[in-house]
């Protein structure tokens, strides 16, 4: 197949395409403005609708309307126009819609900056709206793999009826590489019979979130459970590298993963033996790759672009048996390899 | 000896044959019946898809046999726009409060319009939160008392209400729009007229319609359902005109 050298703004973009993705509602933000304008240009060739709304609290709620409508439907944005999704996202999953949203991380608090972070982990993972709810969240940390997840999250949207989250940061949007496109086999999905049509020849629909009586909305709710524990049970991906004989590990996420590799081959250069957990889905998180590994690897350094936020899911994962050691840069600012590198050597030093 | 008898009054198809949850003398329900009959007059109960909000507009999806969403405080109108770009050959319509769509959904409410967004919002301005419980609405009258203006509406402190139909006529994406109130039956009757205009608009494609409905509160305005009645002709009604503010020329 043949490659394209893409942005991975527009990879994502191009992948939700192929991914059968028809509707796009969004609002422009750097660092992931690319994607809407891909969208925007691509959408109508394909017999799609594009929609620039008023702000990311109407894009999130045209979601709301047409997945409800039995779309696939996709929207991206980048840190605080995320934060601005949030009740919308609340009412999705609480709606039980699928969708997909792109978070193109950039600094925060605040308005922050338009430089690549990671400070919006606990925001993906442990909920981000109201209420007892989780998004699927997937970090890619290549264009290439972008692409794939991209795709695979629409029929993991589908299959769970929750909404995906493909979580990446600026240096992944604007960063280029060469990709493919390859179709997977579809997953086998029930109709969407939920889906607001026009009641013809049928019971109507609803599509809500509002349950007053109190025992009716935690029957609801554990039913919106059962699936997340299905999703824990199934959707747990992790790449792991170098461990068998490792006697540190890095554990790193997205863009930081990678630059953790050029970490890693520097110090097995050095004759350091250190190797990777690199967690694909940061929910459902690989805590039981973890553990098992906290069996054999008493050392582990977290790195991300934030000032701590995976590192309590590696804490919780390690169950205390391993040293832990945690090294951020926050603001827009990148680790560069050679940190990495001199903060695993720092590690080593320490008595475990 | 049986007799034949004509049917002249009937529950409309659209309008499910259960208690609504609306206080008595509350304007909700006469709007509610109104939108079931032109819906069925219409033809369009089998494609058409409303929004409810947040308030006491939300329980709307249970009177109403056709498919709906409950939205977001505030979200109707984005929700029905997902809705209509995905199925354009459906009906979707909102039916909003003016909590919803005056204040905190005002930019939603005015960017569909501006839009030209071929969707009809049903808006219920009874110049209070009753939901709630009675507190200011961005369209409480100068002095009219809520729990949250005790003494009355100041605008030295709380502004001056919004008069939502003719701010929407004035943008090219609006194509009917129209107030009307059901505190009597002529104006009933003058009610049922403008939604059924607004829905033939989208049905014709002509672009956003709104209806602004004076609905009277007896409950959060501490009055007699007859009271009511007369402070929307004598309070709302000056304040807040009668009319239709724009009418598409293909209309």
């Amino acid at each position: 197949m043949e490659k394209k050298f893409m942005t991975g703004n527009e990879a994502i973009a191009e992948a939700a395409i192929q991914a059968g993705c028809r509707y796009f509602f969004g609002y422009p933000i750097t660092p992931q403005s690319e994607i809407p304008e891909y969208m925007s240009k691509r959408l109508p060739e394909v017999g799609g609708v594009y929609l620039q709304s008023e702000s990311e609290v109407a894009a999130i709620n045209m979601l709301f309307g047409a997945a409800g409508a039995g779309a696939r439907v996709m929207t991206s944005s980048s840190s605080p126009g995320i934060s601005l999704m949030q009740e919308g996202i609340s009412y999705i999953a609480a709606a039980q819609l699928p969708c997909v949203i792109v978070n193109i991380m950039r600094g925060g608090p605040g308005l922050g900056g338009i430089q690549p972070s990671q400070s919006d982990y606990f925001q993906a993972t442990k909920g981000g709206g109201h209420g007892d709810y989780h998004l699927l969240v997937l970090a890619p940390h290549t264009v290439q793999e972008a692409v794939s997840l991209t795709m695979e999250a629409f029929g993991l949207a589908d299959k769970y009826r929750n909404p995906v989250m493909v979580l990446g940061d600026g240096y992944m949007g604007q960063m280029m590489e060469p990709v493919e496109f390859k179709q997977t086999a579809p997953l086998k999905l029930p109709a969407k019979e939920w889906a607001l049509t026009g009641a013809k020849g049928r019971a109507k629909n609803l599509v809500k979130s509002l349950y007053l009586d109190p025992e009716a909305l935690e029957k609801h709710n554990l039913e919106i459970n059962r699936k997340i524990q299905e999703v824990i049970k199934n959707e747990v991906r992790v790449e792991t590298y170098g461990t068998d004989d490792a006697e540190v590990i890095i554990a790193a996420y997205g863009t930081v993963a990678r630059i953790a590799k050029t970490a890693i081959e520097v110090l097995r250069e050095k004759g350091v033996k250190v190797g990777m957990v690199r967690p694909i889905t940061v929910f459902p998180f690989p805590y039981e790759t973890l553990e098992k590994m906290a069996d054999k690897v008493s050392k582990f350094l977290v790195v991300e672009m934030s000032l701590g936020q995976m590192v309590e899911d590696v804490k919780l994962g390690l169950c205390g048996k391993a040293k832990l050691r945690f090294y951020g840069r926050t603001g827009g600012m990148v680790p560069s390899y050679d940190e990495i590198v001199a903060e695993t050597e720092k590690l080593m030093k320490e008595a475990s | 000896m049986q007799v034949e008898l004509e049917k002249v009054f009937g529950r409309p198809r659209t309008l499910r044959p259960v208690a609504t949850h609306y206080c008595p003398g509350c304007g909700h329900g006469i709007t509610a019946r109104l939108v079931a009959e032109v819906i069925d007059e219409l033809e369009v109960r089998e494609k058409t898809v409303g929004v409810a909000p947040v308030g006491c507009s939300v329980l709307l999806y249970n009177y109403l046999d056709i498919d709906m969403y409950e939205a977001a405080h505030g979200r109707a109108p984005a929700v029905a726009t997902g809705c209509k770009r995905v199925h354009p050959e459906l009906v979707v319509f909102t039916y909003q409060g003016d909590g919803d769509f005056a204040s905190i959904g005002i930019a939603e409410a005015v960017h569909a319009a501006a839009r030209g967004e071929k969707i009809t919002t049903v808006f219920i301005n009874n110049a209070i939160y009753g939901m709630t419980g009675g507190q200011m609405a961005p369209t409480t009258l100068i002095g009219q008392k809520t729990t949250t203006s005790p003494m009355g509406r100041n605008p030295e402190q709380a502004g001056f209400p919004i008069r939502m139909a003719e701010l929407l006529a004035t943008l090219d994406g609006a194509a009917y729009i129209a107030r009307v109130a059901v505190n009597n039956p002529k104006h009933i009757i003058q009610a049922k007229r403008a939604i059924k205009k607004a829905f033939e608009t989208q049905v014709k494609s002509l672009g956003y319609s709104m209806v602004e409905v004076l609905s009277q509160c007896p409950t959060d305005w501490r009055m007699t359902p007859i009271e009511a009645t007369k402070w929307v002709e004598e309070k709302m009604v000056p304040y807040y005109p009668l009319g239709e503010f724009k009418v598409s020329k293909e209309g």
